[in-house]
């Protein structure tokens, strides 16, 4: 149980979609009360992998309840009317299944995997866990302590979470993007019952909820599964509508700085407001997923050549695009300094790396190299089917179509200089951006 | 319900490992699948970290970062460019016992990949620039972790449990030492480490077995037969019944906790493994996850795991929760501890856990870099690629007695070492 970090969401981007020969093979329809099921598959193993997503996040907490959308994640797991708590992960573990489940801005999902004998017990259990989920103050209050030793240790411990915590605050002025997942301290501790299952009334139904089958099973027996297990739960009436708070236009860039005693190494991070796959303009995703390679994916990349190999004002630099994601997301870019250079310095340095980008022609082998990492990721993807699975459902619970994900390698390929290069003119506009300097007390 | 349903029989695994002796005289296990057009291999070199010299900790690991930075007749750039251009991934690390390389590449580009790799390991440049470059980021790593929980209580859990050993050294080296490593330290580490004895090779995907010796024999073929291993000690973890306290200023105390355990190769491993699954492993069912988590809500994760060093089978645990509960959690997780070893675990815990951990092993095979790391680690350990089929029976065989006697054997008195990094109240 737990919630994804900036750097697990960014490894999720759609980049890696089917490729060619999965493409025709997965398969995808809609349950009468509109729950959406897709199968991906894989006869390389007798394992499945069996995910439920919920088109909701921690961008959809109330006003005053952060953490509401991780903490009924939590809470997911105490037992239903039907199978009192601990039953299932007894079950899924008797089976010799493993399991979890995760939350991050735009959608919670749950998922296990298991010899694809038992997805029919698995998805009779998980669909019982969508209408039946009982809860008492004895099972909730232990479980906000949890919540709150989850946050002392990712974040209350650790001066760089804090200052991403801070630097995210400060991009988002108005959208709750600049919520952390996990919520305020001072709001968790105020959650309870009442607020979990007001939550989870509002969410949890077939309208909102996407499943994903991938492994060694034929379609036509998921859909009769599903049919059977998910199907039988009553439509509510339309999916929640996901209205979140819109960012105005960003004028001011901003500095964040996070003095510490415990801080021995300083650190540089950037982020700028941009476009995700869901709010881009055809191509614009694409260019900016190719930027962000160029510009730092690995030590090929134009800052670590530059910053790293060539001027050594730093040890360490990269970028990467959130490009999945409901609304306007980040493409971050971060170094850390060399010994004796001030985080001013590398500032600059980062600064004349991304202006190159707008300003001098792109280079076409470097283009190249990007596009065809960035496209093979799509057949290394064919090796996992977890990984696919999640692939997919992040795809679809942030709005794209699976459509979208099968024809995102060609989209890559049409990816030009001038895209990149007009991406980098558009967005890498330091007013969108939130500067974060990490320092010793 | 499904529930009691008997489990499929799983057909064999080992009857797809094509275990290879290439004409050069290497030994390497296939699994030969074209479903993805891909291929994966994995390899371990045995001495990794507890090779270093004592005064030069880190060695190993620099060694491991340095293999991909300019080899032959590529730079560090141009090296790093190839690579890129061919969509491949290679990569080296280090941990205790030994130095690993993988490499995962698209069929089409099998021969150009093992070119690579076979550059990396038999002609790294280990050029003092790209030397001081890559120390300048893992001195710079080390500093991150400097004040890191985690970090501080794992340096704390290793220096009290293995003093005067090399597994008391970190094996990332230390801000003292990592400036002293030079080029010649790192090419002395690999003239004596990298040799054809001890290497070990797993690969899976779409190549056939023929093509695969040609390939291994001219990338692996060009190392010395015989390398030159310091002998590392047998270690028992020390100071059982000690606890350290390293003060942090953070709101949460970080446990550790240990105690020796017994060889894999001991008959009774399993008993050993089940009796720890039911006390501190599994994700949602364990003991201490009911106890700890579940029920007081100490921590957010809590676990105990057997560690499989060479040289030091251990029982190795984690919580943390908040300062003012740490002497309360601490207590808790060694009440469980004893309590264990006078009751043992009830029938249906036994019953559950070796479904559990025969069910599961399936998991471990679902993807081809992690057959090939598992292919790699049976043959690390000495066992025949029948294991693969055997391992579920030597569970299924675990008898209320077995577990109990492993149980006892596993936790003794239930004493454990316990290092804590924080403000801790009460301890």
């Amino acid at each position: 149980m737990s919630f994804e970090t900036k750097a697990s969401a960014v490894s999720l981007a759609p980049g890696a979609a089917a490729p060619e020969p999965a493409r025709a093979s997965i398969t995808s329809f809609t349950l009468d009360n509109g729950m959406e099921v897709v199968v991906i598959p894989d006869a390389r193993t007798p394992v499945v992998t069996h995910m439920v997503w919920y088109k909701n996040g921690a961008a959809d907490d109330p006003l005053g309840q952060s953490g509401i959308a991780h903490f009924l994640e939590h809470l997911m797991f105490k037992g239903t009317k039907n199978h009192p708590q601990g039953e299932f992960s007894n079950l899924v573990a008797e089976l010799g299944g493993q399991e979890n489940a995760f939350t991050s801005y735009d959608y919670t999902a749950y998922f296990q995997r298991i010899g694809k004998e038992h997805l029919a017990t698995l998805m009779a259990f998980e669909a019982d866990r969508m209408r039946n989920l009982v809860l008492t103050d004895e099972v909730v209050d232990p479980e906000r302590d949890v919540v709150l030793e989850e946050r002392r240790m990712r974040t209350d411990s650790d001066p760089s979470a804090q200052l991403d915590e801070a630097v995210q605050a400060a991009l988002f002025a108005h959208h709750p993007y600049g919520t952390p997942i996990i919520g305020w301290n001072h709001e968790i501790e105020g959650l309870d019952r009442t607020h979990a299952l007001a939550y989870y009334e509002r969410f949890y139904t077939p309208e909102n909820a996407i499943l994903i089958v991938a492994g060694d099973v034929e379609a036509d027996e998921v859909e009769r599964l599903a049919k059977a297990t998910y199907g039988k739960i009553p439509a509510r009436s339309a999916a929640p509508r996901r209205a979140r708070t819109q960012e105005p236009p960003h004028r001011a860039h901003r500095l964040v700085t996070l003095r510490d005693e415990k801080v021995e190494q300083p650190a540089h991070e950037q982020v700028y407001l941009v476009p995700s796959y869901s709010t881009a303009a055809p191509g614009e995703a694409e260019a900016l997923e190719t930027l962000a390679y160029m510009l730092g994916g690995g030590p090929t990349s134009a800052l670590y050549e530059t910053l790293v190999v060539e001027e050594q004002v730093a040890v360490g630099a990269g970028a990467y695009y959130m490009g999945s994601a409901v609304d306007d997301t980040r493409l971050w870019v971060y170094a850390t300094p060399a010994p004796g250079v001030t985080l001013e310095e590398l500032d600059d340095a980062i600064d004349r790396v991304l202006r190159r980008f707008g300003e001098e022609p792109i280079d076409a082998e470097h283009l190249q190299r990007a596009k065809t990492r960035l496209i093979a990721d799509a057949v290394y993807a064919q090796d996992s089917q977890a990984s696919l699975a999640r692939w997919y459902g992040e795809a679809l619970a942030t709005g794209l179509t699976i459509e979208d994900v099968v024809a995102w390698p060609d989209r890559m390929e049409k990816v030009t200089a001038a895209d990149v290069q007009n991406a980098a003119r558009k967005w890498l506009d330091r007013r969108r951006a939130v500067t974060g300097f990490l320092l010793p007390a | 319900m499904t529930a009691h349903a008997p489990a499929v029989t799983i057909a064999s695994r080992a009857e797809h490992v094509q275990r290879i002796m290439t004409p050069g005289g290497l030994e390497v296990w296939l699994v030969e699948s074209h479903a993805v057009p891909l291929v994966a291999l994995e390899f371990a070199i045995r001495g990794g970290a507890s090779q270093d010299p004592a005064e030069k900790p880190g060695l190993a690991t620099l060694l491991a970062a340095t293999l991909d930075e300019g080899a032959g007749p590529y730079d560090a750039r141009s090296f790093h460019r190839v690579i890129d251009e061919l969509a491949i991934h290679l990569g080296f690390g280090a941990d205790r016992d030994a130095i690993s390389g993988h490499l995962q590449t698209l069929s089409r580009n099998v021969d150009k990949a093992f070119g690579l790799l076979k550059l990396a390991l038999n002609d790294a440049r280990l050029e003092a620039g790209d030397v001081a470059r890559v120390r300048s980021q893992l001195a710079a790593e080390l500093k991150r972790d400097a004040n890191d929980p985690d970090s501080v209580a794992s340096k704390a859990f290793r220096e009290a449990a293995f003093p005067n050993h090399p597994y008391g050294r970190p094996v990332r080296g230390d801000l003292a030492s990592i400036d002293t490593l030079s080029r010649e330290d790192l090419i002395a580490l690999r003239e004596r480490l990298f040799a054809r004895r001890d290497l070990k090779i797993g690969v899976v995907g779409a190549i056939n077995a023929g093509n695969l010796s040609e390939l291994i024999d001219a990338t692996f073929g060009g190392l010395a037969l015989q390398n030159d291993l310091a002998p590392v000690p047998e270690i028992a973890v020390a100071n059982v019944g000690a606890r350290k306290i390293v003060n942090l200023d953070v709101p949460q105390s970080t446990i550790r906790f240990g105690r020796p355990s017994i060889s894999k190769h001991d008959p009774d491993h399993y008993a050993v493994v089940v009796a720890n699954h039911i006390l501190g492993g599994g994700t949602f069912t364990s003991r201490l996850f009911r106890e700890v988590r579940e029920k007081r809500g100490m921590a957010y994760s809590v676990y105990s795991h057997l560690n499989e060093y060479d040289h030091c089978p251990m029982l190795i645990g984690a919580a943390a929760t908040k300062n003012e509960r740490a002497g309360e959690a601490i207590g808790v997780i060694e009440e469980e501890f004893k309590r264990f070893v006078a009751e043992g675990p009830t029938e249906d815990e036994l019953d559950k856990a070796k479904k559990f951990l025969i069910g599961s092993y399936a998991l471990r095979f679902d993807t081809s870099t992690k057959v090939a790391s598992q292919l790699v680690n049976l043959q690390l350990d000495g066992f025949e690629p029948s294991f693969l089929d055997e391992r579920n029976g030597r569970i299924a065989a675990v008898t209320m007695e077995d577990c109990l006697r492993g149980a006892k054997r596993l936790l003794g008195d239930g004493d454990l070492l316990v290092t804590v990094v924080g403000k801790p109240a009460r301890v």
